[in-house]
């Protein structure tokens, strides 16, 4: 089969919305229950995050659905087990997001062939180093067909950012600013002038702008310069005040996408 | 050196630097440069001059007579607790504090356990007029509160760290998280060796002076630079490292890292990490953790903010995995005997976190003409409120 994220940006392109959300939150087995609502209101790729004790690149609102999911009893095996439960109605593309050192303990190789096998489509491990990732995991990846996505920053060079373009898979995770997640602010000149800077590059992969985007407004922004954003903080706020996941999740996506 | 980092930062399978992208760039360009910085020759010359004028080295090597007597072996101690601002922590804030401006740098953030690295980056930044913002946590700024005014008078300003169990490990995730939202003109003094490679390495060389001093005056006193044992109290271990540097590749000198086993190791509060703890990443390196089989850290337990850490620096993970140092572990009453017992045998009242390096004298089988070095990497003042609650005296 061919791999569900290369064939969405293939067949699609542009105004990607990826959505993001923790694992386990806000109850333990929700992680399905979200996944078909997000699905059914039209989300383009699903991104699930795996709960960390110590999240240092996100702010307080991921920080605390980390900490509720893991006091709840969140952890990666019964995570792979709920993608596999999912699988069997959700045909959008599911990516896992987490801190390394769960997935250190689960063991790398064999968290890349569950995953895989549970029906995930994708991988962005934040914090394992590019190098230990070619050397290391890069043909496994191929060979089960996931795709790999690496984040790039403002700060990021360009040099840097050819290398990471030609390790990723998929497409690139570019965060909007130098910040932790949950960032709620509109986009500064600066940020629109490293767009733009992302956009000439001519990379291989395609990009997505994540970080910060929140509304209507900061997503099609971004989608003017990228294949799309990825929304994360605010997506889990709405959750959190949910008291009707599918409507509430319906309304969330229509307020992205929308006016 | 057989010990030292390699090319790619690692000692043995420990170390690296596993960060998010948006740190990669402050992390490489430390990568880059922190060598050639701190061995250039204006450097160290500053360097050397701040430590002999300002923080008062090199500290004494005391032969504690009475100590001695007790233990029945020929007991030094190394006096960091007689540095500057009151333990061996600004070793290192002088070397980063002028590293950092040389990379340009104007603001400075670090984060604070006992509150002694963050009164020592208080300190250092004042010295050079830059701004300072320490990340402590909650529960340790309660328990160190004359610190925090210390580093309140020095002009910093204290942070609350409000998550997890609001100790040191929640403060060195505000910071990171702080240095990620700050990448261009601040730089983040890391208080211990721990953290992404260069920063174990750097910090293990600034720290370094201690064994070199140790050495040397070994050689005075006794006409032989080497110690039969090297004792040192393990936190994330930078006054072990420095401690232990210039003796690794000596087999001969038994080195000894003593962790904090706050209320026994199995009692479930303990921060006794080589008994505990198994590889994973924590703060940038691979090394040995405290966590759940999960891959959660756990947080850990003892009576001492300094050592209340659920990992140690990677060097030391190393040292421990090939053998060179032996670690032992030391229950919270254990290092509170001992604090009294330096005090009241050498007038000495040392820092609960050094006082778990003297306890270790117990569990030694010492033969009497054994020399043994202690290094005494702070002093008690910030612990008077500890003592006095503990009460035994
Ligand atoms: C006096 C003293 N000793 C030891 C430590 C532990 O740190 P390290 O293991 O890095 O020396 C601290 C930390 O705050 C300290 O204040």
């Amino acid at each position: 089969m061919k791999n569900r994220i290369t064939d969405l940006f293939e067949k699609k392109g542009k105004n990607i919305l990826n959505i993001f959300y923790t694992a386990g939150f806000p109850l333990l087995n929700d992680t399905r229950r979200i996944a078909e609502s997000l699905e059914a209101a039209g989300a383009d790729i699903i991104e699930i995050g795996i709960p960390f004790s110590d999240p240092i690149a996100d702010g307080p609102t991921i920080q605390e659905s980390n900490k509720i999911a893991l006091d709840q009893g969140m952890h990666l095996s019964l995570l792979i087990n709920q993608v596999r439960e999912l699988r069997s109605t959700v045909t959008t593309p599911v990516i896992l997001m987490g801190y390394l050192n769960p997935v250190m303990q689960y063991g790398v190789e064999k968290f890349f062939r569950d995953a895989a096998a549970a029906g995930v489509d994708g991988l962005i491990l934040p914090d394992l180093p590019l190098h230990e990732y070619v050397n290391t995991y890069k043909s496994l990846a191929e060979s089960l067909n996931l795709s790999v996505s690496f984040l790039i920053s403002p700060t990021t060079s360009e040099v840097r950012i050819k290398q990471i373009d030609s390790v990723s898979s998929g497409f690139i995770y570019a965060v909007s600013s130098s910040s932790t997640t949950g960032a709620k602010k509109e986009f500064s000149e600066e940020q629109i002038s490293y767009f733009k800077k992302l956009q000439s590059l001519d990379l291989e992969n395609p990009f997505l702008i994540g970080f910060g985007i929140f509304d209507f407004k900061t997503y099609s922004q971004a989608c003017s310069y990228a294949a799309g954003a990825i929304v994360g903080s605010s997506f889990i706020t709405a959750l959190k005040e949910s008291n009707d996941l599918p409507f509430d999740i319906k309304s969330f996506v229509r307020s992205i996408r929308s006016k | 050196m057989k010990f030292d980092v390699n090319e790619q930062g690692y000692y043995g399978q420990f170390g690296g630097a596993y960060i998010p992208e948006m740190l990669y760039p402050n992390v490489e360009e430390l990568r880059e440069k922190y060598l050639s910085i701190i061995y250039e020759s204006g450097f160290q010359a500053e360097f050397h001059k701040l430590l002999k004028d300002y923080v008062g080295r090199p500290t004494p090597l005391y032969l504690a007579k009475r100590l001695s007597e007790r233990y029945k072996a020929t007991i030094y101690l190394k006096r960091e607790d007689l540095c500057h601002t009151g333990a061996h922590k600004i070793n290192n804030t002088i070397g980063q504090i002028l590293l950092a401006k040389r990379l340009g740098k104007q603001k400075i953030i670090a984060e604070t356990g006992a509150g002694q690295h963050g009164v020592a980056t208080a300190t250092v930044c004042a010295l050079m007029g830059m701004e300072c913002i320490v990340y402590m946590g909650k529960l340790d700024m309660e328990r160190q509160r004359p610190n925090v005014e210390r580093m309140r008078i020095l002009g910093t300003t204290v942070v609350p760290a409000l998550s997890g169990s609001m100790t040191l490990k929640d403060a060195t995730n505000e910071a990171m998280r702080h240095w990620i939202n700050h990448p261009t003109d601040t730089h983040y003094i890391i208080g211990s060796v721990v953290g992404p490679h260069p920063y174990p390495d750097m910090v293990t060389r600034f720290q370094s002076i201690i064994s070199e001093e140790i050495k040397k005056q070994l050689q005075a006193e006794i006409g032989n630079p080497y110690p039969d044992y090297m004792l040192a109290c393990v936190g994330g271990g930078s006054n072990a490292a420095g401690a232990f540097y210039h003796f690794l590749s000596d087999e001969h000198v038994n080195l000894i890292g003593v962790e904090a086993g706050g209320k026994g190791v199995d009692s479930g509060e303990s921060a006794a990490t080589t008994a505990l703890g198994k590889p994973g990443v924590l703060h940038g390196s691979k090394t040995l953790l405290m966590q759940t089989v999960d891959g959660q850290v756990i947080e850990p337990y003892s009576i001492s903010a300094g050592l209340d850490y659920p990992g140690i620096g990677p060097l030391h993970a190393h040292l421990f995995d090939v053998g060179r140092v032996q670690f032992l572990n030391v229950t919270d009453d254990e290092a509170m005997n001992a604090g009294i017992e330096l005090s009241r045998t050498e007038g000495i009242i040392p820092a609960i976190e050094s006082a778990h390096a003297v306890a270790a004298l117990q569990k030694l089988d010492l033969y009497e003409d054994d020399v043994v070095v202690i290094n005494l990497s702070g002093r008690g003042d910030k612990d008077l409120e500890t003592y006095i609650r503990w009460g035994k005296y």
